[in-house]
């Protein structure tokens, strides 16, 4: 590594190598990730050592089941859970992650909520929000944007939260 | 991920995004977003690592506290580990992979057609 330089991007790109993957599978017209050229943005209201912070995750309640071709069977939605008593396990499978490289039996390694816990006892933040938030990842970006999204910001502001600390696997 | 912290910053609620996958995330076009050169599935360190999760997340909230305008990426400085070969191999088509790959997806589509054939009937 070092100075040597590069003729490649060092991070990996996840729409070229997906586009590939499936292209191998015989899948003909590639996925069309979102992209838009107007980004919204929301100062945070008071000091962050006022703030109720959520969490929000792509991970699923623990589940016995192997997904099949990587999906599970019956319906994801939007679920919740209790912050104050974070789960020990999540079930992450029908996930796209790299299950060669890492494992996700350490959910504090994509769910922080007893780190998040740690900062609000700290002071650091307010407090943490009494629930936090699992959100499927759609193939359709249309139920993400008109259903899930809105489920979301309606259990934040029921939990009257300031911001959210949103961690895709 | 990224659309619901679109539409949860449109609506008042200030957000970051802790990820990995920075095409994606910054391709969508989010307010605020941490990046760590890791494999996809640990966005806050390594498993087990107390310290170094403790640390992500410490910096995430430096981002949500002192961000001034959207699209406002940082990376962390955290390595993964010294072996990067996890880059080339994650989902990497070679060229031995390709039947497999084909069969599986031929599979996949027969399975998906069956299945909404039973549906209609």
């Amino acid at each position: 590594m070092g100075d040597a330089g590069t003729t490649h991007r060092t991070a990996v790109s996840y729409i070229d190598r997906t586009r590939e993957y499936y292209a191998a599978q015989g899948y003909e017209r590639p996925y069309r990730w979102a992209r838009h050229d107007e980004v919204p943005f929301t100062p945070l209201p008071k000091p962050l050592s006022d703030c109720r912070l959520a969490v929000v995750t792509t991970a699923s309640p623990w589940r016995d089941e192997m997904p099949r071709d990587g999906v599970l069977r019956g319906d994801k939605a939007v679920w919740s859970g209790p912050s104050t008593d974070p789960p020990t396990r999540l079930f992450t499978d029908d996930l796209a992650w790299d299950k060669e490289a890492t494992h996700t039996e350490d959910v504090e390694s994509f769910v922080p909520l007893r780190h998040l816990a740690e900062f609000a006892e700290a002071g650091r933040i307010g407090s943490l929000a009494p629930h936090f938030h699992g959100v499927p990842t759609d193939y359709s970006q249309r139920t993400t944007c008109e259903q899930d999204a809105p489920e979301i910001l309606k259990r934040c502001r029921e939990d009257a939260v300031e911001a959210a600390l949103l961690v895709p696997l | 991920m990224s659309l619901v912290a679109r539409h949860l910053e449109s609506n008042g609620i200030a957000t970051v995004v802790v990820g990995s996958a920075r095409d994606i995330v910054e391709t969508c076009g989010v307010p605020r977003f941490l990046f760590s050169d890791f494999p996809l599935g640990n966005p806050c360190g390594r498993p087990y690592d107390r310290a170094l999760q403790h640390r992500i997340v410490d910096l995430a909230l430096d981002l949500l506290a002192n961000a001034t305008q959207p699209r406002t990426t940082v990376q962390t400085p955290f390595r993964w580990s010294d072996d990067e070969s996890w880059k080339d191999r994650y989902a990497r088509v070679d060229t031995a992979e390709a039947e497999r790959l084909r069969a599986q997806g031929e599979a996949r589509r027969r399975r998906q057609r069956a299945a909404k054939q039973t549906a209609v009937d």
